[in-house]
């Protein structure tokens, strides 16, 4: 069965959707995603669809539903390379995606990432003192 | 004989008559289209158009102009009328151009049937409804050309009203004039978010100085395109918002809350400027 490759860059996990997206490769990649998570104790998810032409509700909502899960494993989210067909797409199905970063493309989407975590553990550092 | 035998050879032996006839019709009556279009081409046309009016009768067996033989005078009109929209001709002047031949048709029609009055008015009453057929159908195309001219032009002003600028590295402008509709924020919604994917641009900066009202509809498109921008991973700004624009929206209810809104465009590019890193010293 297709799978959707989820890679490990350092303390983030990348996830690069190349093909069309269907329901059931949407399913699986929540699970293996959130399992990835949780495995290796990754602190950013960084997902590139710029290859992705095609949404729909489904997809739309899947998209948001991996911010949300893996905000809750207390890892950071970033969607990166949005093409304008498919940001048209959501914003008319209604799904504006509050609360989940976004950035132009995955240079910067890695730099969203490790600013976070830098708060973030600036933030470990006070509760440590 | 049949009941246009007569219009057919009144068009063959006095064919000469009647275009002579028929140009002197046309240059009184087109005396104002001098300029745009030379006698020389006018008798040609009328020639042209004479000739085919002419084969066509012979071989029809109808005056009836739907039928197949019609065909190529109504081609020849067709595309007369369009060359007339094109060199800015007026409905009623393209139409004259086969009224006026009604003229020295009658008269001609009068020489030849002299001797019977009933054939007379019977060939009179084919001959205006062939006319006024041919002259609705000049008309009827002249419409459809206008409007082909028309909705041309309203592509045209789409595709001008929606430049997409860059003000500075990573920062685009989009001064939008004009009252936004669905189409056109559609089309602007479009090539504002390609702009920002060809340029990488981080801010994008929509200023509504031109944009003369701003009801419900206009801003819940201006919340859909900042929210697509903001999807792509770009910022929005929203800039120019007169104060009868702040008040209505106020009014309207419409929440622009979690968006950047500027008084003016300078505005905007000093805070895009800031976002982005770079600042100005006065020397």
């Amino acid at each position: 069965m297709e799978r959707i490759p989820i890679l490990r860059m350092g303390e983030f996990l990348l996830v690069t959707i190349q093909v069309d997206m269907h329901d059931q490769l949407a399913l699986q990649l929540q699970d293996d995603l959130t399992r990835a998570i949780e495995k290796k104790g990754a602190k950013g998810v960084l997902v590139d669809i710029s290859s992705l032409e095609m949404v729909d509700s489904f997809i739309g909502r899947m998209i948001a539903d991996i911010s949300g899960m893996a905000r809750i494993l207390d890892a950071k989210t970033v969607l990166v390379g949005m093409q304008p067909a498919v940001a048209i797409t959501l914003v008319e199905l209604g799904l504006s995606l509050p609360g989940v970063a976004t950035a132009l493309n995955v240079e910067r989407g890695m730099k969203l990432l490790r600013q976070a975590l830098h708060e973030s553990n600036s933030d470990a550092d006070f509760i440590k003192r | 004989m049949t009941s246009k035998g007569t219009l057919v050879s009144a068009l063959r032996t006095r064919r000469q008559e009647i275009l002579v006839k028929w140009l002197a019709q046309l240059e009184q009556v087109s005396a104002s289209a001098k300029g745009r279009l030379s006698s020389k081409d006018l008798g040609q046309q009328a020639a042209e158009f004479l000739n085919i009016l002419a084969a066509t009768v012979q071989t029809s067996p109808t005056a009836d102009i739907a039928t197949e033989g019609w065909q190529p005078v109504k081609a020849f009109l067709e595309d007369l009328s369009r060359q007339r929209v094109l060199t800015g001709f007026s409905s009623d002047e393209t139409a004259t151009f086969i009224f006026s031949l009604k003229r020295p048709i009658f008269e001609a029609l009068a020489e030849e049937c002299a001797k019977d009055a009933e054939e007379f008015s019977r060939q009179i009453w084919v001959a205006s409804a062939l006319f006024d057929a041919l002259g609705l159908h000049t008309v009827k195309t002249f419409q459809v050309s206008r409007e082909e001219v028309i909705g041309r032009q309203q592509m045209e002003l789409l595709e001008l009203s929606t430049p997409v600028v860059k003000l500075w590295d990573g920062i685009l402008a989009l001064p939008m004039i004009g009252t936004l509709d669905s189409a056109r924020t559609q089309i602007v919604m479009e090539s504002l978010l390609q702009k920002i994917v060809e340029t990488e641009s981080q801010i994008a900066i929509i200023d509504i100085t031109g944009v003369p009202t701003v009801d419900t509809l206009v801003a819940q498109h201006l919340l859909k395109t900042v929210t697509a921008i903001r999807l792509m991973g770009a910022d929005c700004i929203i800039s120019g918002v007169r104060p009868q624009i702040a008040q209505t929206i106020v009014h309207l209810g419409v929440d622009l809350q979690g968006v950047t809104t500027k008084a003016n465009l300078a505005d905007a590019l000093a805070l895009a400027l800031k976002r982005s890193g770079i600042s100005f010293v006065k020397q």
